[in-house]
């Protein structure tokens, strides 16, 4: 077993392994998040290798816990190992403060694990860019991307991905601060109808939203405001 | 004797309008001999929260302790104040850690949440919580307390009513103690503006 970092600096100050880590993310599919003054959406294009394919059954938009949830764009299964520790980030911090984290605070934890791979002996960087999407009463709802390095940020709305270029193009063409939950969705379904090859359908994509609480506790528990999208929800944007 | 009973003390808290307050004794003994009169068994967390924790000292100031780092790292990773709920399942689940070796410590908590609502608690030793929505005692003089306070509390006491009533539970409570007392201090917070203002009193008992 290694005891050094395979992830080490270059004569130029880089770190190469991140630098290939960033191109397994350009090369995934493409996925987008938007902010809206009342919730957020995040969507994904989901191409199958084969139309044999059960693609019904690939999770690519994750719930992470009640009020957070995920998108990647990169190596699928680098992307179900962060998710498996975000919910159990978010268990843990639960068990201490019988509330869940605010969207930060899991964010930051998330990253931290996607730094360890790259200080850390005999691991890989993963090769995911995460669009993390949550709502917690502190800072209302919240954009964030976290990338192969671990550094993260905030957004009001961005694409990772193959068509990265071109749908933030398109993105600050649509946004505006004020633009309603409805209306991201369905922006966000035309910026990857625009790098879409082909015909793009509701079993091709895969969606979720981040609203604001409805209605008031029960219990404990703050009410949930994190959902994915049904298949006729999505055809219901797309008709739009 | 129980090890709950070694150093003696004891703690109230109670909610009023707007407001909350929380009290303890001053007595610190070894059995039957005082040691010191001046310990305080009451610690801020935030401007608007305090937590008294009344049982063996040694454990008083060492969850004081922990529960200060936690909170300050609390404050500083989350931007913001921690709430007296969110504050009462960090102390349960500080107290549960050590469900095999428990602290022995049977904390009060009393504070006003951001929005300046009255919230009490209690735990026992492994961290239960107890969401009471009048009083919370704890203590060597507990039975009292519970005596005193069911008879003087009532609903909706502005801070200086509350004020009186918390004292008056406490004291008398105190006096028939043999393990309490030797003076007190009662906090009473409620809300100027957006911020926490407490209030800080000493009271003079029976100093015996």
């Amino acid at each position: 077993s290694y005891s050094f970092s395979l992830t080490t600096f270059s004569p130029s100050g880089k770190l190469v392994q991140i630098e290939h880590a960033l191109q397994a993310v350009s090369a995934g599919a493409t996925s987008l998040g938007i902010k809206a003054k009342d919730g957020i959406v995040i969507a994904t294009e989901k191409k199958s290798p084969s139309p044999l394919v059960d693609d019904s059954m690939i999770e690519k938009v994750a719930l992470v816990c009640p009020n957070i949830g995920m998108v990647y764009s990169g190596m699928g299964p680098d992307f179900r190992v962060l998710v498996n520790k975000a919910r159990k980030s978010a268990q843990a911090y639960w068990k201490i403060y019988a509330e869940y984290p605010p969207t930060r605070v899991l964010v930051s934890e998330i990253a931290t694990a996607m730094q360890d791979a790259t200080q850390s002996g005999g691991v890989r960087p993963y090769g995911v860019s995460l669009l993390v999407a949550g709502y917690d009463e502190l800072t209302g709802p919240s954009l964030w991307q976290i990338d192969p390095s671990g550094s993260f940020w905030a957004w009001k709305a961005s694409a990772i991905g193959k068509n990265m270029v071109n749908a933030k193009t398109f993105l600050e063409k649509r946004y505006n601060d004020d633009i309603s939950l409805v209306d991201a969705a369905h922006v966000a379904l035309l910026t990857l109808k625009e790098g879409f090859e082909g015909e793009l359908t509701a079993s091709k994509l895969e969606m979720g939203i981040v609203g604001l609480p409805q209605g008031k506790a029960v219990g404990p528990l703050a009410p949930p405001t994190f959902r994915k999208l049904t298949e006729a929800e999505i055809n219901d944007y797309l008709s739009m | 004797m129980s090890i709950m009973e070694l150093n003696g003390g004891s703690c109230v808290a109670m909610v009023g309008k707007n407001c909350v307050a929380i009290a303890c004794d001053l007595r610190l003994g070894n059995q039957a001999l005082t040691v010191a009169t001046n310990f305080s068994k009451v610690f801020p967390v935030t401007p608007s929260t305090l937590v008294g924790l009344p049982g063996l000292a040694t454990d008083t100031m060492t969850v004081w302790e922990k529960l200060r780092f936690r909170t300050n790292m609390y404050e500083m990773k989350e931007n913001r104040k921690i709430s007296p709920q969110t504050l009462a399942h960090l102390v349960s689940s500080t107290l549960y850690e050590k469900r095999f070796g428990p602290y022995f410590v049977e904390p009060v908590i009393a504070g006003l949440d951001n929005s300046g609502v009255p919230f009490i608690a209690s735990t026992d030793l492994i961290g239960c919580i107890n969401f009471a929505k009048d009083f919370v005692v704890s203590g060597t003089a507990s039975e009292k307390l519970f005596g005193m306070a069911e008879s003087l509390w009532e609903p909706d006491l502005a801070p200086e009513e509350l004020f009186e009533t918390i004292s008056q539970t406490l004291l008398n409570a105190v006096d028939r103690d043999a393990f309490s007392g030797w003076g007190a201090i009662v906090w009473v917070v409620e809300m100027d503006g957006s911020e926490g203002k407490v209030t800080k009193r000493w009271l003079r008992g029976r100093m015996d």
